[in-house]
């Protein structure tokens, strides 16, 4: 049909070509036309935390009409680790990344800054804490939005009977399953925790502490050393071992290795998990997985377990705290997609739903959905991790060992096992002098 | 022709046709270096893609910084030199490699002789469950010898406890923790040293054995004026080989302490794992991979060259 002159003016005609070339543009920002995104989780060490991760991934690619390509990479000799580590060399792969702890730093300069996403989030729920900032905001850009899958606290986990038998410790009135706080969490003290762990030395029941160069372990003795202030290397890169802070925890710590077991050196993240299963331990600085696991191989044991926050020291009260993240790689053919998913993984119901589906294990990055019903009503016994996630009254701060090194340094630190390292040291007999010496070499080796 | 006989002119043309492409086929299958090369072709293809680019590209990694964004030349070489970790990890591969190649050729060596006595059938059953340690994936085996030296629940300490004597930290104490991971090497290895070294000995003529025997050769005699000048080639190949593999072990260490305790256990791989992967230096982790490369090329280079000479003298 003709055009009329009236009908097609050059205004018009430049309207119309304007708006048919910003459809496409639309059209990627919503997603639905992208195509395909792939996305790799961490591999939840509870299976169905992988089925309710699928669907939700499955709700979102139907509803916007996305191929999703979800795959679950496992921890288990650090596969995730080499997949990042491999993608990012051959610049291809997942559009997703599950990132533990290190490895946003690790592979920054690889990835797409995800501000976007964060303001969304932190304007729908709130801030994140210092530790997920500390690890995922580079050069003032969010590399990586916190994740909940993964994500968890390291604080104690302790048989209620044997502390209170051996030790004299309440812990359940220390630390109740309610918003509360207590008189008796005030004296939580390292100096406390060294007392039971001297008293369940001695009936037989160690703390299953570890001293080897596993998470578990570094976790451990990096929070120790934080509630003493001490430091390794200071935010500005300074070696900052010899000092008094450092030699005052040493000193602690001498005291500490010998209640541990005598093979704790040679702990891995398993050994102390098999200690409080198998009844041998009062205590163990873990997630509940341990609980979950004795749940259905030790009931008697998990029945007696409770989770509780870690001791004060003169520096404050830390929690060991490992977060996950999630990143979207800069040679990612569908960014926005990527983008979106995220955003739609981290809303509220979702998040709920996958948290109550590993019993409370993952922490959401959140304090606005603390609030879930799951860590309330979970047990044997009923409460058994209402203080696992941290809480305002527990008034402890999340804490990542070797921090507040730059993060370059903080990662070798972290894992070349610096710390449980210098206390296995002292457990061989070394002296506090000859560790600072080796810490000292080390950490110059870390700063070049 | 020369017989005589007469053939029609162009009776022969397709025949001579045919005749000269099956020739042509024949010339160049009678081409032996090119049929050589044609069926090596593939996995030529399979070693430049799989070994030859990856050993180039660590290379080229192990010159870069820490960032892989300049070139250091040999800058991370040196740094590593310097640092007494490192110089630990150097001490522990070579007395990591050299006690257990030593003690897999002084077994594989023992047990191949005996084996050699064994007479009939029996030494196939023999010869199989040999190897079973060989076959068995190593990883999967080393976890068994881990459950074994469990810092709780190791069996080692429970039939030790049966006996009254206390438990012993197998992976807890540096020396100990050293001596585990050899011993669980040694156990992997020595079958290869023993196959090899079995089928050296059924190569040597009998004959020279009944000439020393004639010649008043006593068993010693035997084995150091025979046995061994015999054996030469396939020691030192079978050591070298060995020695390669062993330097470059990964699974062992990982699976048994994961360089503990103190780093008293880290051998190279382990370590380039744990500064490349673990601590995202991947160019430093390519220099601690690449440290032996070197000094291993060299003895290959000897080694083989011993070899051809050998057997150059045995031919002629």
């Amino acid at each position: 049909m003709p055009l009329s002159k009236s009908n097609a003016t050059r205004r018009k005609v430049l309207k119309l070509t304007a708006a048919s070339a910003a459809l496409p543009l639309v059209h990627i920002r919503t997603g639905r036309a992208a195509g395909k995104v792939s996305i790799a989780f961490w591999d939840h060490w509870v299976p169905t935390g992988n089925d309710v991760m699928k669907k939700q991934v499955d709700a979102w690619a139907a509803k916007n009409q996305v191929e999703v390509q979800a795959d679950f990479i496992t921890a288990v000799g650090q596969k995730n680790i080499l997949t990042i580590a491999a993608e990012k060399q051959a610049k291809t792969g997942h559009d997703v990344q599950a990132f533990p702890t290190w490895e946003v730093h690790n592979n920054a300069e690889a990835m797409e800054p995800i501000d976007d996403v964060m303001k969304q989030l932190t304007g729908q729920y709130g801030q994140v804490n210092s530790v997920c900032e500390y690890l995922a905001k580079i050069k003032g850009q969010w590399m990586a939005v916190p994740t909940s899958s993964g994500t968890q606290y390291k604080g104690p986990c302790g048989r209620i009977s044997l502390l209170k038998e051996h030790a004299g410790l309440d812990i359940v009135g220390m630390y109740p399953a309610k918003s509360e706080h207590t008189k008796a969490s005030d004296d939580w003290t390292w100096d406390a925790h060294l007392k039971a762990a001297e008293a369940c030395k001695k009936a037989g029941k160690p703390f299953a502490i570890g001293l080897g160069t596993t998470t578990d372990s570094v976790d451990t003795a990096g929070t120790l050393f934080k509630a003493f202030g001490a430091e390794l290397v200071d935010k500005d890169g300074n070696i900052t071992v010899k000092s008094d802070k450092v030699r005052a925890v040493l000193e602690f710590g001498k005291k500490l290795v010998p209640v541990l077991p005598d093979d704790a050196v040679s702990y891995d993240d398993a050994s102390n998990n098999r200690a409080l299963i198998s009844g041998h331990s009062a205590l163990i600085w873990n997630p509940p997985s341990a609980w979950a696991v004795a749940r259905r191989d030790a009931p008697a044991v998990a029945e007696d377990c409770w989770s509780f926050p870690a001791p004060k020291g003169p520096a404050g009260r830390f929690e060991p705290y490992l977060p996950y993240f999630w990143g979207v790689w800069s040679f990612s053919k569908n960014k926005s997609a990527a983008k979106e998913l995220i955003t739609f993984l981290m809303q509220r119901d979702n998040v709920q739903e996958r948290c109550a589906v590993v019993l409370g294990y993952d922490v959401p990055p959140f304090q606005s959905m603390l609030d879930f019903k799951v860590w309330d009503e979970v047990g044997p016994p009923t409460g058994t991790v209402y203080n696992y996630p941290l809480r305002p009254f527990h008034e402890a701060t999340a804490h990542i060992a070797a921090l507040p090194a730059p993060p370059e340094i903080a990662v070798q630190i972290y894992n070349r096992g610096t710390m449980p390292t210098m206390l296995a040291k002292l457990k061989s007999g070394q002296s506090v002098d000859q560790v600072i010496s080796w810490a000292n070499d080390e950490l110059e080796g870390f700063t070049r | 022709m020369a017989d005589g006989s007469s053939v029609p002119i162009g009776a022969m043309a397709p025949a001579s046709g045919a005749a000269r492409q099956k020739g042509s086929l024949h010339k160049l299958a009678r081409h032996r270096s090119t049929t050589a090369f044609l069926l090596c072709l593939p996995l030529i293809l399979l070693i430049a893609a799989f070994v030859v680019y990856p050993a180039f590209y660590a290379i080229y990694l192990s010159m870069l910084n820490k960032k892989m964004t300049a070139f250091v030349g040999l800058n991370n070489f040196a740094f590593l030199l310097k640092r007494h970790t490192f110089q630990l990890v150097i001490f522990q591969s070579c007395l990591f490699a050299i006690t257990a190649v030593v003690l897999k050729a002084l077994l594989g060596f023992i047990i191949a002789h005996l084996m050699h006595n064994i007479p009939g059938g029996n030494q196939k059953i023999w010869r199989g469950l040999l190897l079973v340690p060989w076959v068995i994936p190593l990883a999967l085996s080393t976890l068994s010898w881990w459950w074994m030296f469990d810092p709780s629940y190791s069996a080692f300490n429970w039939i030790l406890n049966q006996f009254g004597f206390d438990n012993v930290p197998w992976l807890g104490v540096g020396w100990i923790a050293r001596a585990c991971t050899i011993v669980v090497n040694v156990w992997y290895g020595t079958p290869f040293f023993m196959i090899m070294y079995l089928a050296a000995l059924k190569s040597v003529p009998e004959q020279l054995y009944e000439a020393a025997s004639i010649d008043g050769a006593g068993a010693v005699q035997k084995l150091f004026f025979v046995t061994l000048p015999m054996m030469r080639n396939i020691i030192a190949i079978t050591v070298l080989f060995s020695l390669i593999v062993t330097f470059a072990d990964f699974d062992i260490v990982r699976i048994l302490t994961s360089g503990g305790p103190q780093d008293m256990t880290h051998v190279f791989a382990t370590y380039a794992f744990q500064v490349g992967i673990q601590s995202g230096d991947i160019p430093l982790g390519a220099s601690v991979s690449l440290f032996m490369f070197p000094l291993l090329a060299f003895a290959a280079f000897f080694v083989l060259r011993g070899v051809t000479k050998r057997s150059k003298e045995i031919a002629a």
